[in-house]
């Protein structure tokens, strides 16, 4: 128990940000039409994506000789990034449909 | 130090982005500049990574054969990525967000493989590293059984028996094991590569039994699997913008496969604990209210029924996409227009396979945004409608919903097109829809059935009214 608590103290400022995070996406969420929903998945699709930040942090931290480290790092930078990028350009392609029209 | 603290200050702005990219996607005006401004952050948050990212025990060297794996993975990454997401067909669109989903819980679960040995010992983060694992790992392989499930290589959902029990066997134990490895403080890569192959297996599991009807709630799900992946990333690096960028995708996927769960009016136990199937499969036979006599219609009534309607609504289903018939239905939709028919879309929540694929698909096409009308405001029209033109749609204006509590559908809200004066169905045949169920509709005396594929029909279907 003395550890759970603990713990809060020490992490206090990412408990906040966890907690805060979570109500924000919930509000985000809830008034959206259901014409987006296919390009809002989409779009929070590529924002994970963000564990692309991981990958490089772990290329950046290895040893330049560890090779099994860095192979995995590497493919896991080529992974990252393809959910990033693919993600992002096609739910552009989705939202480019959706130009009004005159 | 001072590039630390820029580098964080970036993490916040990026942050802010990914907020509002999200709050800007939720509306039509704003959500292509949106996405843009969430991709912005992100090109942000990656530079800065690369160029000053800075770890607390100094672990961190920039040996030029570093950056130069990391830039030449990127690029690859970018290529490939790029081209993939330009090729794909819009009727492909939701097994590609899938795919790129498993990347993403790839990328989770490789992290957390390369951290295990910088990181035994210590309980707390070794619980991150594993939760970051297993989590991931689910991710990638449910999503590549969804990307399968959704491209036709695994078209039937695989139900072993008692695989409820099965499954939640399989789960109980990756997470114990888990749970060993982070508290026991053991460094053996056997156990750690044990725990990758039971997640991996779990996500296929979970993912195979599921019929397609159901795909758009997995992938949903699964994406807030990786959001959630990301995040345990963010609370081992101690990073910023994996966290909120990680929780917001978690929490913000969870909301979205409610959403969808409660457009099929369908709990998201039965989802995954599959309700549906057994009792699809299970009670097809039994059912013998659907029987009767079908009417077929040619095209050229269909042409004149239609030339001297008031009103028509057409209610566009996955088979309308899988036919490509998105744009020769709006040349129909317009000469309809030119002699006076007021056309409207009935648009269910979940038809076509992801909540929201059918405006796409139509959008492509260049349907009037505003013509595109939501089940709970179309449902009252029906009565003052003279056509319903029902496009390889099914499940979603199947009456079983509302009248027979022993269907697999029952309380689904549907389109409630028998309130209107003539329905016409087309369809290939007389096979049942995803559910794998029978439709009443059908044998409806108001129904006729208009056979063929959806694009030839509707060709000659507009030809002919040309000639009128």
């Amino acid at each position: 128990m003395e550890q759970v608590i603990n713990f809060f103290g020490e992490n206090i400022q990412m408990v906040y940000v966890v907690i805060l995070s979570v109500f924000v996406g919930v509000e985000l969420i809830g008034k959206v039409p259901t014409v987006l929903h296919t390009p809002l998945m989409s779009g929070a699709n590529a924002i994970h994506g963000v564990v692309i930040i991981g990958a490089i942090i772990v290329m950046l931290n290895s040893d330049p000789d560890n090779y099994l480290s860095l192979g995995l790092g590497f493919l896991a930078v080529i992974l990252g990034t393809l959910n990033v990028v693919g993600g992002f350009v096609v739910t552009d392609r989705m939202l480019e449909m959706f130009k009004k029209k005159k | 130090m001072i590039e630390n603290n820029i580098l964080y200050i970036i993490y916040l702005v990026a942050s802010v982005t990914f907020i509002m990219g999200l709050k800007m996607l939720g509306h039509p005006e704003t959500a292509r500049k949106g996405n843009l401004v969430a991709a912005g952050g992100m090109l942000l948050a990656i530079l800065g990574t690369i160029v000053m990212y800075e770890d607390p025990h100094g672990n961190t060297t920039r040996e030029s054969i570093k950056i130069v794996l990391i830039l030449f993975a990127i690029l690859v990454g970018t290529v490939s990525g790029w081209i993939a997401a330009k090729k794909v067909k819009m009727t492909s669109m939701p097994e590609m967000v899938s795919l790129f989903n498993g990347m993403g819980g790839a990328c989770a679960a490789l992290i957390s493989l390369i951290e295990f040995e910088h990181n035994t010992g210590q309980q707390l983060s070794m619980l991150t590293v594993m939760a970051g694992l297993i989590i991931g790992s689910v991710s990638f392989s449910g999503s590549i059984i969804a990307f399968m499930k959704l491209n036709g290589t695994l078209n039937k959902p695989v139900r072993l028996p008692s695989y409820n029990i099965i499954n939640l066997v399989v789960m109980i134990a990756t997470v114990l094991l888990g749970l060993y490895i982070a508290f026991s403080g053991t460094t053996s890569h056997a156990l750690l590569y044990l725990a990758f192959a039971l997640a991996l297996t779990y996500g296929i599991m979970l993912v195979i039994p599921i019929g397609g009807a159901d795909m758009p709630v997995v992938i949903s799900l699964l994406n807030s699997f990786t959001g959630v992946a990301a995040a345990f990333g963010g609370f081992l690096y101690d990073n910023p913008v994996m966290l909120t960028g990680g929780i917001l995708v978690g929490s913000a996927g969870t909301i979205l496969t409610l959403v969808m769960c409660n457009a099929m009016n369908r709990p998201l136990s039965n989802v995954i604990f599959g309700a549906f199937g057994e009792s699809g499969s299970g009670e097809g036979v039994q059912r013998e209210g659907a029987t009767g006599s079908i009417k077929d219609i040619n095209i050229s009534d269909t042409a004149v029924l239609m030339n001297y309607s008031k009103k028509v609504i057409i209610v566009p289903g996955y088979g309308l996409a899988v036919a490509q018939a998105q744009h020769i239905i709006h040349e129909l939709e317009n000469i309809l227009e030119e002699r006076g028919v007021e056309v409207k879309y009935a648009v269910h929540p979940v038809a076509g396979r992801m909540p929201g694929h059918m405006n796409v698909l139509l959008a492509e096409s260049n349907v009037d945004y505003s013509k595109l009308v939501e089940m709970e405001d179309i449902n009252p029209e029906f009565a003052t409608t003279d056509v319903v033109l029902v496009v390889g749609a099914n499940d979603v204006v199947n009456p079983a919903a509302k009248t027979d509590p022993a269907s697999p559908i029952y309380g689904m809200p549907i389109l409630e097109v028998e309130d209107s004066a003539h329905i016409i169905v087309n369809k290939r045949s007389m096979n049942a829809g995803y559910a794998g169920i029978d439709n009443e509709l059908f044998y409806n005396p108001k129904t006729s059935m208009l056979f063929g594929d959806a694009k030839a029909v509707l060709t000659q279907l507009v030809t002919e009214l040309k000639t009128m």
